[in-house]
């Protein structure tokens, strides 16, 4: 039952017994069965090809485009299952935004880029477009750096002011949940900062899943921490427990890198 | 020491080759730039500018009039501009972004054949095929029409389209498609909004080849077209004869005598046809340079 109680946070997201395959046949999920929790940091973390990319594409179904020959299980948000084919996509989407590990700006200008989703939602309302540009750009810490320069096209941005400017753009849509695969690995430090002070912020009104670039990154963001190796989760814990204290073997060589 | 020297020794060799083939491009059409002019603008002296710009074509008597064989490549080219345009992009954006895998893999070699096929042939096809349907169907006086023309030429300026658009379409990162889907665009205003805008120097190049390689077909018009240097007047004009520049010089040209006024008319007329395609190309590298220098800008 979820508790409504402010202590106890919701399960935002439940994954059941989830499999996916790709059509080489490479098992990217097995079994994996994991809650995510409301308002809080929910990070996915684990060596090269342990599928968490694929896990992220579950959430908003990008996996659709991928060859997935086999996929099983339910991943309820809010209860629904979202892999039913009946759910709509479309509507989907617009609740679960994501950024990319590399910035993908839009061919369009700063301000085309981030009212983008709301206007293909049908979001005809001037005031209301430029209220969410204001809002989403300082969510993500960048209106003061462009707030002058709206209409300029978006790829003369720097490499960090267009990773903020996706998160920017996500957040326009209003979503619930903010994914967010290896947001940080193309970023200098200064600009990582930058995007983990926002998420610190913004996980009181959504529920992040954070796919970190490095195990430091993990511990310094995580409310809620998973390890994967190989497609199965190794380890699940609340805290920072898994990273000071991890519990199984191979957390452990990995967390201390050992391995991977 | 002496591994360098050889070394910068075939350099030399290659660099030089390089730059001969280069030059020697330049050079050849310099001189077919020359020989068309030398032999094109004689006609400026031996007809008066006004009759020149008049809408009589009547060698025999002298009227050189080429406003009817201007108007004739207008017609036909812009017709089947019409047609190309739309059916080749809906084409490539069939096959870069829609089609199923297997469907793309037979779709690709059929139009790379299809942009190899002989225009004789085509033209063979549309005098046997085409305008005799079309003028039953159309009930026309005649089958041959610049409407058949256009119809011939869109047909065989959609595979350049499709073929070029498509690698266009294709080169665009998948990531683009990925961000613009999952901010929960539909599979078609991805293509509509971010795909397609993404591509649109390559879709430009697109239809540009297109419709170069529309002015300048020759077989295909002479054989469907009517042949009547008519005067294209009205929207009528598309579905009677007509006579385009290209036709023009390639039929008159074996009969006439080499420095005669004809002659020298017919190589003038090679010397507007030139003119319009240097447009054209000029059009569509400024458009395209234009945005190359923009992106170049934001990226420096
Ligand atoms: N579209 C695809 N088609 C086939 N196999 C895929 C596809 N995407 C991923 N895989 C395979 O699935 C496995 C998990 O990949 P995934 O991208 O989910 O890993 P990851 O944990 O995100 O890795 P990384 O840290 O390198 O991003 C890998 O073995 C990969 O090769
Ligand atoms: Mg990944």
């Amino acid at each position: 039952m979820p508790n409504k109680n402010d202590s106890v946070k919701e399960n935002k997201v439940v994954l059941e017994n989830v499999n996916l395959s790709y059509s080489d046949g490479t098992e990217s999920l097995k079994n994996v069965s994991m809650p995510f929790v409301a308002n809080s940091t929910n990070v996915v973390f684990g060596p090269a090809g342990s599928g968490k990319s694929s896990l992220l594409r579950l959430f908003n179904r990008l996996n659709d485009l991928a060859d997935v020959t086999l996929l099983e299980g339910q991943v309820l948000l809010d209860g629904e299952n979202i892999l039913d084919p009946n759910t709509d996509v479309i509507a989907l989407r617009r609740k679960v935004g994501m950024v990319f590990a590399r910035p993908v700006v839009l061919p369009m200008s700063i301000r085309k880029n981030l009212t983008y989703g709301l206007e293909l939602a049908g979001e005809k309302n001037k005031t209301v477009l430029n209220e969410s540009v204001e809002r989403s750009l300082n969510q993500a810490a960048l209106w003061d750096e462009v707030k002058d320069r709206l209409d300029d096209p978006a790829i003369a941005l720097s490499g960090g002011q267009q990773q903020r400017l996706c998160l920017a753009r996500s957040l326009a849509n209003e979503p619930e949940i903010v994914l967010l695969d290896e947001p940080t690995s193309g970023l200098d430090p200064i600009s990582t900062n930058k995007i983990e002070e926002s998420l610190q912020i913004l996980k009181k009104d959504y529920t992040i899943i954070l796919v970190p670039h490095s195990v430091h990154q993990a511990a310094r963001t995580a409310d809620y921490s998973a390890f994967f190796l190989q497609g199965k989760l190794i380890e699940y814990s609340a805290g920072k427990t898994i990273y000071t204290n991890p519990q199984d073997e191979r957390t452990r060589d990995y967390v201390e890198g050992r391995f991977g | 020491m002496n591994k360098k020297s050889t070394l910068s020794w075939k350099e030399y060799v290659i660099t030089r080759l390089i730059k001969a083939s280069g030059y020697s491009a330049i050079i050849f059409v310099g001189m077919i730039l020359y020989f068309l002019l030398s032999q094109g603008l004689p006609a400026l002296q031996e007809v008066p500018l006004s009759s020149l710009i008049a809408d009589r074509w009547y060698p025999i008597e002298d009227y050189y009039g080429i406003l009817p064989l201007l108007g004739g490549s207008l017609v036909v080219t812009i017709g089947a501009t019409l047609i190309a345009v739309p059916f080749g992009l809906a084409s490539a954006i069939y096959i870069a972004e829609i089609a199923p895998r297997w469907a793309r893999e037979i779709l690709k070699p059929i139009v790379e054949i299809l942009g190899g096929l002989p225009s004789v042939v085509l033209g063979f096809l549309g005098i046997m095929v085409l305008s005799p349907t079309l003028q039953v169907w159309l009930d026309l006086p005649t089958g041959l029409s610049a409407f058949t023309g256009s119809l011939l030429l869109g047909g065989i300026a959609i595979p350049t389209i499709v073929s070029v658009a498509e690698d266009a379409l294709d080169a665009v990162p998948r990531s683009y498609r990925e961000a613009a889907l999952a901010l929960g665009a539909t599979h078609w205003q991805t293509i509509w909004t971010v795909t397609l805008p993404a591509a649109r120097s390559g879709v430009l190049t697109a239809i540009m080849l297109g419709i170069a390689r529309a002015i300048g077909e020759t077989m295909t018009v002479m054989m469907v077209t009517g042949n009547a240097p008519v005067m294209p007047n009205g929207p009528g004009a598309l579905f009677a004869p007509v006579r385009t520049m290209t036709a023009t010089i390639a039929a008159e040209m074996g009969e006439v005598a080499s420095g005669s006024t004809h002659y020298h008319v017919l190589f003038f007329i090679g010397i507007v046809l030139f003119l319009i395609s240097l447009a054209v190309n000029v059009t569509a590298s400024a458009v395209i340079f234009r945005q190359v220098k923009r992106t170049e800008k934001l990226l420096s």
